[in-house]
This record gives C-alpha cells, structure tokens and sequence, in this order.
C-alpha cells in the first residue's frame, strides 16, 4: 500500500532514507542538498530513525566518515551537491575501491566557478570515471524510487558498488509533487538486511581495509572493479522489476517514449526529460515522427538496451546538461557516440549543451532541436555536430 | 610474478587473513631479475656478503642459487661478482 504526499525532491528522498534507516548517516549542508539531510536530521529528532548521525565539517570528512562506517560493517550513507562532492573527491574513489555499497543522493548543481547554486550535471559528470554507480531522476518520485532501489543494487553480492543517485537541484529538489511513497515495512522488507562478509568490527574474522597495493594487485583489484560494474545492468533490471511488482513503477535501464516509430529522436537525462515529452506530444499531434529516451542509468552506461532503441533511428541529438571542455561535444554525446561507432549503426547526430548554471529550458528549445534533425533526415549529414541550447549568441 | 590472479584475490584489496605479512614475497616487487651460472662461479661470495636482503642460498660454505621470493632485483650481486668470472646476469621481469 502506498501513501500519496505533496513532498519537494528533497524530503521525497528524506523519506526514502527514513524508511531505508541506515545505521550511519553523515551530514553536512550545501545548497540544494541542505534541505535533505536537514528533513532527515528532523526524523532522527522525531526518534522516526536508529541511525547514528555524524555531523561532520566538511564534505571530506563526511565521505570519510560514510566509508569508515560502511568499512565496519554498517549501511551508511551521505548526501552532497556540487562543490561538496568536488571535496569529497578523493574519498569517492576509495569508496568504490573498497567495495563498499554507500548509497549517495547527489543534488545536481553547477559546479563553480563562476559560483553558481543552480542545476546542471557538471559535478556528477566529473564523477562519470570513479567506480560510482550512477542513476538520474526525471522528477521526486524516482529520485524517491531510485533511492529505495539502490541499496539493494549496492549490496548484490555480485557488485558491492557504491551509487549516486541524481536529482536535479531546485528543479526537482525544492519543487513540491505528488509523490508515492511505501509503507515503512515494505521498504524494509525490500531492501533486507545488511550482513557484508567482512567488515573492520567482525573481531572474529579480522580483516585490513585500506592496505598498500602496488604493482603487484593495484590492477588486479582495478580489474575486479571493471567486473562488478559488469555485473551491475542486469542486477539493476532485476532489482526494477522486483520493484515494479510491489509498487506498480518498473523503470528499467532507459525510458522510450514514442520511439518505437520515431525518425528524429533526442537522448537526455534528469527533469528536462518531463519538459521534452511535452514537445514531443505536441510534435505527434502535429504529425511528426519523433521520440525521446531518457537514459535513468549513466553508469554503467547502458549500451545494449541504447544501440537496440536507435536501430531504426534516422536522426539523433543528445542533450548534454554538462559541458565537456576538449573533447567532442558534452559527456553523453560522446559516450553515444563512442557507443555506436563500430556497432553496426551509422546514424547522423547531433550534440545540444544546454541548460548550464540552471538557465531554463523550455518547449521551444527542445522543438528548435527536434527542426534541426529535420535537415539531417533529409541529407544524412550534420551541419555542425556541438550546438547550444538557449544560449544568447 | 608467481602472483594470483584477479579472479583468485579478496575484492577491495582488503585482507583477510591476519598476520599474513610474513607470507608476503616481496620479491614480486622486483623488475630485473639476477640468474646466477653455476658453472662460471667461482664461489668467492662477494655476492652473499653484499645482498641486502640475504637472498643468495648458501649451503655448506657455496654458492647454490638465489631466492626469488625475496630478492628485491637490486643488482648489486651482479655488480659485484668479478669480472672473469661474471656468474650472474640480471634480466628484466615483469
Ligand atoms: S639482486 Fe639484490 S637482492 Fe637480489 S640476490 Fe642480488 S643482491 Fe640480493
Ligand atoms: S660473486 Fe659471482 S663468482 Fe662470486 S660467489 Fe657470487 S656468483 Fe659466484
């Protein structure tokens, strides 16, 4: 049974981790995140939670502390936004090299500089490399849904990874929704309990965490990393579908809509994908053939299912809400791109950075994408591969 | 490097087994190796007296080989061992 609340981005996802009830909890402010950890600060006062929270004094320290507790056995988990995961950086990738199944919800915003509060995919995107599972929300009530699944795909035996879990930040973190969320024991009942083989406080299987590996395992460990993120896809479809039965939403790797017959189709991640669903109804109602996907997981990047919905694709243009400097184009074009080249499709795309330090995006943008494919279904060619979206020219 | 592999080793780089220092052959760590001919040795031990680790096996006052378990590649028995004679040469591992 579900409960149906008016709840911002933030408190949808507080929920999510009052019900997940982790046993360690690092806090630390930043903007937008600040209103998550501060709901659930407020649960832990209202005695809702057994967590132990730690509040620490930097983001550094907060991802010190997430690892340190998850390394003595507990489910810990932390939150952050842009520079405040920029300073958790080195910690992040000992997280993942650690194997160590913390699940973070990262409130996307612009990284500085210039300082800037608003949304973009720029502070997680510089996180695309580090051992993280990734996973975007399109609104409050898969950044709720995305929460509560990630742990159990954290904690598959066969991946042991850490997650982030996106939202974007104001867009979806202050914006209140009618969000559904679960009964407390379903959660519970979902996600299990945390038993990991070793941790540092078994004192009757003693173990070292965090021991000097050098050129004789630093690889082989590397390489056990690369296999676990290879073991994630089909858990995360699985640990969809289990959920899908008990709350009615089964979201799988990406979203399709009105692909199935599209000629023009447009990749994209987070809250802008509810605004393009929009252009792409008006743009059937008037007849055109075009379709959206929405990637949900970015890492590991979703590269079957991907190639599979573009077969019969005639034109394509990723939007990319990060932009990547001296490489071509923005991070999820060139991860498409790189996808397909030498996979047996040949399709003509184009790459749209849009969106950058919280600029709006709105219909018209999405549509003036769309036009721009018209061209490229015509010739086959692009004209100019890396183009931007409601940016004063 | 006699080494497991990465299917074969705990995930994280964690260790599980405690105590196990002494089970660690540091002489994975070496990139030249030193093989030693015995037929050109003329036992004069200038190696065993210079090897920092030890690591040259010596039974009953000779020379009889090297421990790669623990020989760290530094080359200085090579260096040390007379010309003429020239009874071990270091070769690269990897
Ligand atoms: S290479 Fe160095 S450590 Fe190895 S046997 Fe020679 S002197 Fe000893
Ligand atoms: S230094 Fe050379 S010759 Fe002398 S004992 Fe060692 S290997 Fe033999």
């Amino acid at each position: 049974m579900s409960k149906i609340m008016g709840l911002s981005g933030n408190e949808a996802v507080a929920h999510a981790m009052r019900q997940i009830n982790p046993d360690v909890a690092a806090v630390y402010p930043i903007t937008p995140q600040t209103e998550l950890m501060h709901q659930f600060a407020e649960f832990h006062s209202d005695g809702l939670v057994d967590t132990e929270l730690v509040l620490v004094e930097s983001e550094h320290s907060a991802m010190s502390a997430t690892v340190g507790a998850a390394a003595a056995g507990a489910r810990a988990m932390t939150a952050t936004s842009a520079n405040g995961l920029a300073l958790m950086w080195e910690i992040v990738y000992i997280a993942s090299s650690l194997r160590l199944p913390i699940v973070m919800p990262v409130v996307n915003r612009a990284l500085s500089g210039p300082i800037n509060i608003h949304c973009d995919h720029s502070d997680t995107m510089g996180a695309r490399d580090s051992g993280w599972i990734q996973i975007f929300s399109e609104n409050g009530q898969e950044a709720y849904d995305n929460a509560v699944m990630a742990v159990k795909i954290s904690e598959n035996k066969t991946i042991l990874l850490p997650t982030m879990v996106t939202l974007d930040g104001f867009i979806l973190s202050h914006t209140l929704e009618r969000v559904e969320i679960l009964e407390d024991n379903e959660v519970k009942k979902f996600i299990g309990e945390y038993h990991p083989e070793t941790s540092l406080l078994d004192v009757d299987k003693p173990s070292t965490y965090g021991a000097l590996d050098l050129q004789d395992y630093y690889f082989e460990h590397k390489r056990q990393q690369f296999e676990a993120m290879g073991n994630v896809l089909p858990v995360i479809e699985q640990v969809s579908k289990e959920y899908g039965k008990l709350s009615g939403r089964d979201y799988g790797l990406i979203e399709k809509y009105r692909v199935d017959d599209a000629e023009r189709v447009i990749i994209l991640m987070g809250s802008s994908v509810g605004t393009a669903k929009d252009t792409v109804d008006d743009l059937r109602n008037a007849g055109e053939k075009v379709g959206l996907i929405k990637i949900r997981v970015y890492r590991p990047f979703p590269y079957n299912a991907l190639r599979e919905a573009l077969k019969h694709v005639k034109a394509l243009a990723v939007l990319d809400r990060a932009i990547s400097f001296g490489t071509f184009g923005g991070p999820v074009f060139t991860d498409v791109r790189a996808m397909l080249f030498g996979n047996g499709v040949s399709l003509p795309m184009m790459n749209y950075i849009y969106g950058l330090g919280g600029r709006d995006i709105d219909k018209a943008q999405i549509r003036l994408a769309f036009d721009s494919l018209k061209d490229v279904v015509k010739t086959g060619k692009v004209k100019k591969e890396v183009n931007f979206l409601g940016l004063r020219d | 490097m006699s080494e497991k592999s990465w299917k074969e080793v705990p995930i994280g780089g964690l260790i599980v087994e405690p105590g196990n220092s002494k089970n660690y052959k540091t002489g994975s760590w070496r990139s030249f190796k030193p093989v030693w001919y015995e037929d050109r040795c003329i036992q004069c031990l200038a190696c065993w007296n210079s090897c920092p680790e030890p690591s040259i096996f010596v039974v009953e006052g000779k020379v009889t080989g090297i421990d790669y378990d623990f020989c760290k590649g530094c080359g200085i028995c090579a260096e040390v061992c007379p010309e003429k004679a020239h009874a071990i040469e270091m070769e690269p591992e990897f």
